[in-house]
């Protein structure tokens, strides 16, 4: 497996981690404490990952007055 | 404009080529990060400070996004898939290269009290570990605690002076966190429904505790009314600027197609509609649960999502509010073309940091943004009567370039008389400001038409 393709799988792994346990505790299957932990987990995993693949490019004329 | 070539500055002052068009897919990407940002996280709890009902939210919201949608996909696009030029340009062959320096100066102005709003965003969240908290006092420019005032101030020098230093490191870190600040934003609407005991369709749909969370609010602010049309109003203007003013001219000049004019949809509905509502959800849960009304935007996120959602709202506040000095800086530069970026960056740094250290500026975002619809929307219409009526009424399009002219007095007559009577409408009879976009623009766009009737002269030749 590709560094790529291990860093979109550990990114999408890490939105799951922020999402999921919101709709867990929603239910009521865990606590407010294990959605934060979780989501705080996922979100390094998100920074750290994404950059290796993420390639958009800058938004057309980013730099430039919109007016 | 800039000291070194930016990554969007081709084509300023020239037709995109067929060989530079983008397919829908790069504009989809582009808005969907665009609108979930820092100002979502100010606007959605003002909406139930300000006394809206869920219901008129939820419908009130869609069909104001919408029209948004529409006009983009309808005025916009056409215009910009025909001349393929930015904003900038378009308006310059039109008005004059001096009047579009004043509208740009006052655009760099309004960018200040913008990114001001989004400096103390990032500073709410950043005071929330050291006891540091925002809140607003009664006058409109009186300070918060001193200590917020100081934060603000250092909050605000650092993102001047990473702006000064250059867009795209700040713009590719937004690149990142853009998918990642939409899922934030769900997940905290979900975390607070939760603790506004909101788990189920009927309790969510009763909506009982919304209202019991505005009748909190008003117990101690006084009644107030927030309708189901100010609410659609302000979905459909709060972009006015982009939309009817013709901003996104500049982007939708790369389209290859008008229908990646439907593209800012995605922008809409999960920042204007999913955002909001979920920001408005963590203060309906902040006052269940600590019986405190005070829209601060790192307290709610500290609530929902603890030390993710301090990142996230210093997040959503930074990738905001740099890009917007940054703009800022080039709006001033080119009133001051021998000036140098980085000067100019760090004085609308400035000029935003101190905009910030005011937090009731930030609490009055709903008015700003309809303020800032009124005061930019209106030269859209100038573009779009120069597209579809000059030369049907037997006028010459492209005025200033044909003639020669540096003011198009026209243009400057039409846009100041309705964006005066508009201002005097909104700070001195209290109408909503957002009410005061489209008559503007209709105004503006008539009285152009009129005034260019009687004060355009022939013109020897053709450009």
């Amino acid at each position: 497996m590709t560094v790529t393709m291990t860093a979109k799988l550990t990114s999408l792994g890490a939105l799951a981690a922020t999402v999921v346990p919101s709709a867990l505790y929603f239910t009521g299957a865990i606590g407010h404490e294990a959605v934060k932990w979780s989501a705080l987990a996922g979100t390094c995993f998100w920074f750290a990952a994404t950059p290796l693949w993420i390639g958009r490019k800058l938004p057309i004329d980013a730099a430039e007055v919109e007016i | 404009m800039s000291e070194a070539p930016t990554a969007g500055g081709e084509f300023e002052r020239q037709r995109v080529p067929d060989t530079a068009l983008l397919g829908a897919g790069r504009f989809w990407g582009m808005y969907a990060g665009e609108h979930t940002a820092g100002t979502e996280f100010m606007i959605g709890p003002l909406f139930l400070a300000a006394g809206a009902s869920l219901q008129d939210l939820v419908i009130g919201l869609l069909l104001g996004n919408v029209l948004a949608v529409l006009t983009w996909r309808l005025l916009v696009t056409p215009i910009a898939v025909a001349r393929r030029l930015t904003l900038y340009y378009q308006l310059e062959r039109i008005a004059g290269h001096r009047l579009v320096k004043l509208y740009n100066l006052v655009n760099g102005i309004l960018f200040c009290f913008l990114a001001g709003a989004m400096v103390t965003v990032s500073a709410s969240a950043i005071g929330i570990p050291f006891g540091i908290f925002y809140e607003v006092p009664q006058a409109t420019f009186g300070f918060g605690a001193p200590s917020f005032t100081v934060l603000v101030v250092f909050v605000g020098a650092a993102m001047a002076l990473v702006a000064a230093a250059g867009y795209e490191m700040v713009a590719r870190f937004a690149n990142v966190a853009a998918p990642w600040m939409i899922c934030i934003f769900a997940v905290c609407g979900i975390v607070s429904l939760v603790q506004v005991q909101a788990t189920s369709v009927a309790a969510i749909v009763n909506g009982q505790f919304w209202r019991d969370a505005i009748v909190f609010v008003q117990q101690r602010e006084g009644t107030q009314q927030f309708g189901f049309w100010q609410i659609v109003v302000f979905a459909w203007l709060c972009n006015g600027a982009m939309h009817f003013g013709m901003a996104d001219l500049s982007i939708f000049r790369f389209a290859r197609h008008r229908s990646s004019g439907w593209a800012p949809a995605i922008g809409m509905f999960l920042g204007h509609y999913m955002a909001w509502i979920a920001a408005g959800l963590m203060l309906a849960a902040q006052i269940k649960l600590a019986r405190d009304h005070t829209a601060n935007p790192g307290a709610l996120a500290w609530g929902a999502l603890g030390w993710t959602g301090i990142i996230c709202v210093v997040i959503a506040g930074w990738t905001t509010a740099n890009p917007t000095i940054y703009r800022a800086g080039l709006a001033f530069q080119g009133l001051l073309p021998r000036s140098r970026r980085t000067v100019m960056t760090l004085i609308a740094g400035a000029v935003a940091t101190l905009a910030g250290a005011f937090p009731n500026l930030s609490a009055q975002l709903l008015d700003f943004v309809g303020t800032y619809g009124t005061i930019l929307g209106p030269m859209g219409a100038v573009i779009f009567v120069d597209f579809y009526l000059m030369k049907r009424f037997g006028l010459r399009d492209e005025y200033a370039l044909n003639k020669g002219i540096s003011v198009n007095l026209a243009v400057l007559i039409a846009w100041l008389l309705p964006v005066g009577v508009g201002l005097y409408l909104i700070f001195w009879q209290g109408v909503f400001a957002a009410y005061a976009v489209v008559p503007a623009w209709i105004a503006c766009g008539a009285i152009y038409l009129l005034l260019s009737k009687a004060v355009q002269k022939p013109v020897s030749g053709t450009v």
